[in-house]
């Protein structure tokens, strides 16, 4: 059984179409990428996908179960996280603090064991905040546990954006343009990172970039976004080719 | 969520001790206080309110400062629990008899607070800022004219001859275990939810975190400790009426929170002991009495023109402190630091390497 399966999704902003019949289906273990001008409508998409908007029209399956009507908390407790194209960290609060909030979902106690720190409280916490570290740890920024995120360098930041998401458990990862700002070295490092935490956690990943060198570089499949409808789909090989796509991106970045 | 405290986590660790002895001193203080009278009656008084205002302040600042929402309503939940547990005292519970019940009264204060608070919190799931503010004002005023038109309430008059029930041990012990309870729920899922709304409400959606229910718990829990203030205001003030719990007792709330910072419970004792001493200071006799010692030319004019109508200018002196507040100092004495010993160990410790003394860190 296919893991995620978008059919006929449409999404109006007032009269604006920003999402046009949008059809996905993902299979488990895949490495998507969406890829598009701006205003094409992929940021649109994890919205939709995550709950955050309400789609107006079609059906969104995720292992079976509908997620259209469904809040962004209970989405993403069925194991759907991502990050944000503008790094949306809980900047005040602590580097440890970000990752451990991501575990909400999963941390047992009631209210009442929480009021009186009894019950399973303290072995919950305890479990949380061991998780947390080993999340930082695999990234690298376990030393800046105690670090206010926002003092962070924005390569980190978007680092934290990555650890917070796995804490939430997800077995599908939406990763909404994670290259955004770096440096050609710095993409690099990223791709290997992609690859790494997607064998480390057995993830189905559905990216939206722009850098060229990343998605041809890792993506297994192409989706190409314009004006909110799907111009084309396939292996990086076939987008690469497709006169569509260069025509759309006519004017915008080469494609390769 | 503390950083400047945390890093200095090592330094303190050592002291921990110090907290529960404190409180046991707190506590023996409390009971020989008025057994052997170490103050007159009236600092006695002003002891409680003290007691009762830390409350009012550290409940709210879970509200307007932990979630950063702005709250106005705290004075009718306020209102509610002084007027359940009032009736209690008075016309269900033998007190009289049985004054161990009185806990009872307060406690049900509180919950009827509680209970009234999910109108403000399932309001603020949709709105925020400014439209709150708005809402939780009208909730005031609604709490208000509903109790100035019902007479078994007594209506406006109020409702006179309640019982000199709260004592400084009772004070004494919810002020502990409102503290407690609030600096408990602060270092929890929930509380780390509330601070990640103040963030960013949508980002805490999409790291599973249910606001919806973390709002409600957090006004719920903010709302039951500001009706267990009421309850024991009642009983200390033994007469309540609409026009104690109006928008002014708000401000005051207000004040002490911004003045003792957000996000911090040891900020919300300081401004509340603050506050409370600086209004007593400024009642005419106790301002007379401090300036007694200037010479005769200049105290005459001060006090004729000043210090008599001192109850005026205290409307026009707080407030203009909260402004100024807000404008030179929005985060207060201690806004987002916390005192190292009211953070949990787990919390304290979390992040850094264990420490050679503890075994909290368990193999990885
Ligand atoms: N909340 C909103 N209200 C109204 N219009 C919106 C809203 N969000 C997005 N839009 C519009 O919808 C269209 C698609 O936006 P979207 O953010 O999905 O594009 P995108 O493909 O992610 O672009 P970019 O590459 O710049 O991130 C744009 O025209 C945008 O202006
Ligand atoms: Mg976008």
């Amino acid at each position: 059984m296919s893991l995620l399966e978008a059919r006929g999704v449409s999404h109006y902003f007032g009269g604006l179409c920003a999402v046009d019949d949008f059809n996905l289906t993902l299979e488990p273990g895949e490495l998507m990428g969406i890829i598009g001008p701006n205003g094409a409508g992929k940021t649109t998409i994890f919205n939709l996908l995550t709950g955050v908007y309400r789609a107006g029209k079609g059906s969104i399956r995720f292992g079976g179960a509908e997620l259209i009507g469904k809040t962004p908390h209970q989405i993403t407790a069925m194991q759907i996280s991502r990050t944000f194209q503008n790094i949306r960290l809980f900047k005040d609060l602590s580097v440890l603090d970000n990752v451990r909030i991501a575990h909400y979902s999963q941390i047992a106690y009631r209210p009442l064991e929480a009021v009186f720190h009894v019950g399973r409280y303290r072995r919950e916490e305890r479990r949380i905040i061991n998780r947390s570290m080993e999340l930082l740890a695999m990234l690298k920024i376990d030393h800046l546990a105690t670090e206010t995120a926002d003092n962070l360098p924005y390569g980190l930041q978007r680092r934290l954006e990555i650890a917070r998401a796995l804490a939430v458990g997800p077995e599908l990862l939406l990763l909404d343009e994670p290259a955004a700002g770096m440096n050609p070295n710095e993409i690099d490092q990223l791709m290997e990172l992609i690859g790494w935490i997607r064998r480390q956690f057995d993830l189905t990943i559905l990216l939206i970039e722009h850098q060229m060198k990343l998605v041809m570089g890792i993506c297994e499949r192409l989706l190409v976004l314009d004006f909110g409808a799907t111009l084309a789909e396939g292996s990086p090989h076939e987008i690469q080719n497709n006169p569509k796509v260069l025509e759309a991106y006519l004017g915008e970045e080469p494609v390769g | 969520m503390i950083p400047m405290i945390q890093n200095s986590w090592k330094k303190t660790a050592g002291q921990r001790w110090l907290m529960p002895v404190l409180v046991v001193a707190g506590l023996g203080t409390s009971f020989a206080v008025p057994e052997y009278a170490l103050f007159n009656k009236y600092i006695q008084l002003v002891m409680m309110y003290v007691g009762i205002n830390i409350i009012l302040t550290v409940s709210l600042n879970l509200v307007n400062g932990y979630m950063g929402e702005f709250s106005l309503a705290h004075a009718g939940f306020m209102s509610i629990g002084a007027y359940t547990a009032a009736l209690l005292t008075m016309r269900v519970l033998p007190v009289m008899d049985h004054p161990w019940l009185f806990p009872l009264a307060v406690m049900a204060g509180g919950l009827a607070a509680g209970f009234f608070s999910l109108l403000v919190s399932v309001t603020s799931f949709r709105i925020r800022g400014d439209y709150l503010a708005i809402i939780t004002l009208a909730f005031l005023m609604i709490v208000k004219s509903v109790i100035e038109n019902i007479d078994y309430l007594g209506g406006p008059r109020g409702l006179p001859g309640i019982r000199k029930l709260t004592t400084l041990p009772w004070t004494y012990f919810w002020v502990v275990f409102s503290v407690w309870v609030i600096r408990n729920f602060v270092y929890s899922k929930y509380g780390r939810g509330v601070l990640a709304i103040r963030e960013d409400e949508i980002a805490s959606e999409l790291m599973t975190v249910n606001t919806q229910r973390v709002k409600i718990l957090t006004f719920a829990v903010s709302a039951f400790f500001a009706g267990v203030a009421g309850a024991l205001f009642a009983h200390v003030l033994q007469f309540i009426s609409p026009r104690v719990f109006d928008i002014i007792k708000t401000t005051d709330i207000l004040i002490m929170v911004y003045l003792g910072g957000i996000a911090s419970i040891g900020g919300s004792i300081l401004g509340a002991v603050l506050f409370t001493v600086l209004l007593e200071l400024l009642r005419p006799s106790n301002t007379a009495a401090i300036l007694a010692f200037l010479p005769d030319v200049i105290f005459n004019p001060v006090n004729q023109h000043f210090i008599q109508h001192l109850g005026v200018w205290r409307m026009v002196i707080m407030p203009l402190l909260l402004v100024l507040l807000m404008l030179f100092r929005p985060h207060g004495i201690m806004g987002l630091k916390e005192f190292s010993w009211f953070i949990p160990r787990l919390d304290l410790e979390a992040g850094h390497p264990a420490a050679p003394e503890d075994n909290i860190h368990e193999p990885a």
